[in-house]
């Protein structure tokens, strides 16, 4: 009986987890039947955790912007930025290899806390224009995005910035006890998003927001600064999101993962999430994400070429929207 | 009293003022050569402009339309290469019923699903532009290979000029079609019944259903048309450019929605004009162009289009603020 209740409490009410699940076992048996020896190999798993991360918290971005029926398209705008920044400080202040340890560990920390600070300040931004100039999310982050895109490209000037330290790569392409590092950070981030939306008042809020905006503002819920957190959180976690990417790729450009956003918006909408609004779980994206995790990496080991995965995404996308639709219908 | 009140109005006074301030910091902004330069960008822009302009007023958005000018583009010439036509009014009939047919799936998905239309065009652009790299090819079609008649009928001046320099410069003939697209456009959203109906579903879509309008028809027909008209712009633009590249008009989905929003168009629907978007394209075009005039570095491009972007959907949303709960 215990174990029937533990269960429901995971799943939840709605049955969009262990629709996930089924999806993402069958994931798994296709591409382990389609190329048995590669794909089952613990090396394939292991790059999975490396490459999952960053764009793990930018659907958790995208999810928590949906929630009150908004959207973020500035998130990969903001993620090269907060990496680009950091990148601008270190070779600002590391000149030569004659820093200590303790000074790059130093400047690391700093470099981190840039990336952060300045991904807060593009949240504060979109929320000033969301919650306060009262402008559509979509638009107010196409614009804000294209912003962030193009200081990005007047810091940079175009090419990539290289060269970061070796405690920023260690953020990225690191391992503590045998598990990836951006791994851990993502279960931390991913943990943390959970309790703060399902157990802090801010959470709620969120969700009554999404689910009826008219009468969460009749009920007293301070709707303007709840949305303007949300997007607080958006900016912070793309931000955490560049600073893992950058990390894991030694190098930060403007133009870095461009095809993120619309894969963090698929993940965050397969992974049951409401772009209405009122809806959405960061167990059903993550469990989303790795399923789309082993699709991908499934047709990069069948040599599929960038642009047939781009497709792939895409129809999974309309397959998704499909699904959910004849969901709703048996209702 | 009301034409002050008017939307184009303002943002006609705001393009003057714009156009005063660049002439004053260079006056070469001035010179025919420019102008006509000018002019020549806003059609590709100006005609996608309308398309999305439509599907605005519907109260939908399309982010997938340069992703079918491009596939318009591209299968277009590669079928005229390869069954060796020579021709003009036949291809741009192909291309502009491929765009036609991807914009049915468009409208098939948000209407059959009751799916938000950004993320269904998000998908379907994906798709599109996944299936024509991967399967179509990447390669890009130069000028010895472009069909010389596609060329030779871009080419098409109004006028002909040679400036001091002893260089030629023209008007192209092809603002003439831009002008003329924006016309049928005007009369069709004002004069005829479907034109209404978009209105209609955009300002109040169950109003609109009860009043009688079909609606599903209008949807369809809005991002028919939107796929149409890129299908067009995008075989014109391969035409005019003399190049047919598989990757153009990656990002220009962007310019031609902040162009359209600029013009005063409501991103909630009901509200916009043909007048306001051609101002609103002019107005992207010039300062976009006007960078270089002006001695702006041109990375600062994307910025100057966010901000651009950001103030003309603040000023929208001040103007619609009663609408808002």
């Amino acid at each position: 009986m215990q174990n029937s209740s533990f269960a429901k409490r995971i799943f939840g009410q709605d049955r969009n987890i262990l629709q996930l699940l089924v999806i993402t076992v069958l994931v798994f048996a296709l591409m382990s039947y389609l190329n048995p020896d590669k794909f089952l190999r613990y090396y394939n798993f292991e790059s999975i955790t490396y490459i999952m991360p960053e764009l793990g918290i930018l659907a958790i971005a995208m999810m928590i912007a949906m929630l009150t029926g908004g959207i973020d398209l500035s998130v990969v705008g903001i993620a090269n930025l907060a990496g680009i920044l950091a990148g601008v400080f270190f070779h600002s202040v590391i000149v030569g290899t004659s820093q200590s340890t303790g000074m790059l560990l130093l400047y690391t920390g700093i470099g981190v806390l840039m990336a952060l600070a300045i991904g807060l300040l593009a949240g504060v931004l979109n929320g000033f224009l969301i919650s306060k100039l009262r402008i559509t999310p979509i638009l107010a982050t196409l614009g804000t995005g294209q912003i962030f895109t193009g200081l990005a490209v007047v810091l940079t000037g175009g090419p990539a910035i290289v060269g970061f330290p070796d405690a920023w790569n260690f953020i990225g392409n690191g391992k503590i006890l045998g598990i990836a590092t951006p791994f851990i950070l993502f279960v931390v981030v991913a943990g943390a998003v959970a309790v703060l939306l399902t157990r802090t008042t801010l959470g709620v809020n969120l969700m009554l927001i999404g689910t009826n905006p008219r009468a969460a503002i009749f009920a007293g819920l301070r709707k303007d600064r709840m949305i303007f957190y949300s997007y607080m959180m958006t900016g912070l976690l793309a931000a955490i999101a560049g600073v893992i990417l950058s990390g894991r790729t030694n190098a930060a450009k403007s133009d870095y993962g461009a095809s993120y956003l619309l894969q963090a918006i698929l993940i965050a909408v397969l992974g049951g999430t409401n772009p209405a609004g009122g809806k959405g779980r960061v167990l059903g994206v993550s469990i989303a994400l790795i399923a789309l995790m082993l699709l991908s990496s499934g047709f990069q080991i069948l040599r599929f070429s960038n642009h047939l995965i781009d497709f792939i995404w895409g129809g999974f996308l309309l397959l998704v929207i499909a699904l959910n639709a004849f969901r709703n219908t048996d209702r | 009293m009301t034409l002050f009140r008017r939307s184009e109005f303002i943002i006609a006074c705001i393009l003057f003022a714009a156009m005063i301030i660049i002439g004053l910091i260079n006056p070469a902004f001035w010179s025919l050569d420019n102008l006509f330069g000018l002019l020549r960008s806003n059609v590709i822009i100006g005609i996608m402009a309308l398309g999305v302009l439509v599907v605005m007023i519907s109260g939908g958005i399309d982010v997938s339309f340069t992703a079918f000018a491009a596939a318009a583009m591209y299968l277009t010439i590669k079928l005229m290469i390869y069954t060796g036509y020579e021709g003009v009014f036949l291809p741009f009939v192909a291309a502009t019923l491929i765009g036609l047919f991807l914009g049915a799936f468009n409208a098939f998905f948000i209407h059959t699903f009751r799916m938000i239309p950004l993320i269904v065009t998000l998908g379907t652009g994906s798709v599109v532009r996944g299936l024509l790299l991967g399967l179509v090819g990447t390669s890009v079609i130069n000028i010895d290979k472009m069909p010389q008649q596609l060329i030779a009928f871009a080419k098409t001046d109004l006028v002909s000029l040679t400036s001091a320099t002893g260089t030629n410069f023209g008007l192209t003939a092809m603002i003439l079609i831009y002008l003329g697209l924006a016309l049928v456009t005007h009369l069709f959203l004002r004069y005829t019944l479907a034109g209404r109906s978009i209105f209609a579903l955009g300002g109040a879509p169950e109003a609109a259903n009860r009043v009688g309008f079909n609606t599903r028809r209008t949807l369809i027909f809005v991002y028919c048309f939107a796929g149409a008209l890129a299908g067009f712009a995008g075989l014109l633009h391969g035409s005019m450019i003399w190049l047919a590249n598989p990757r153009d008009f990656a990002g220009l989905e962007l310019d031609v929605i902040a162009a359209v929003v600029l013009g005063g168009a409501s991103i909630f629907g009901g509200r916009g004009s043909v007048i306001g978007t051609l101002l609103g394209v002019f107005m992207l075009v010039m300062v976009k162009n006007s960078l270089i005039i002006m001695k702006v570095d041109t990375t600062w491009q994307r910025v100057v289009v966010g901000l651009i972007i950001i103030v003309a959907t603040a000023l929208t949303a001040w103007r619609d603020r009663k609408k808002l709960v």
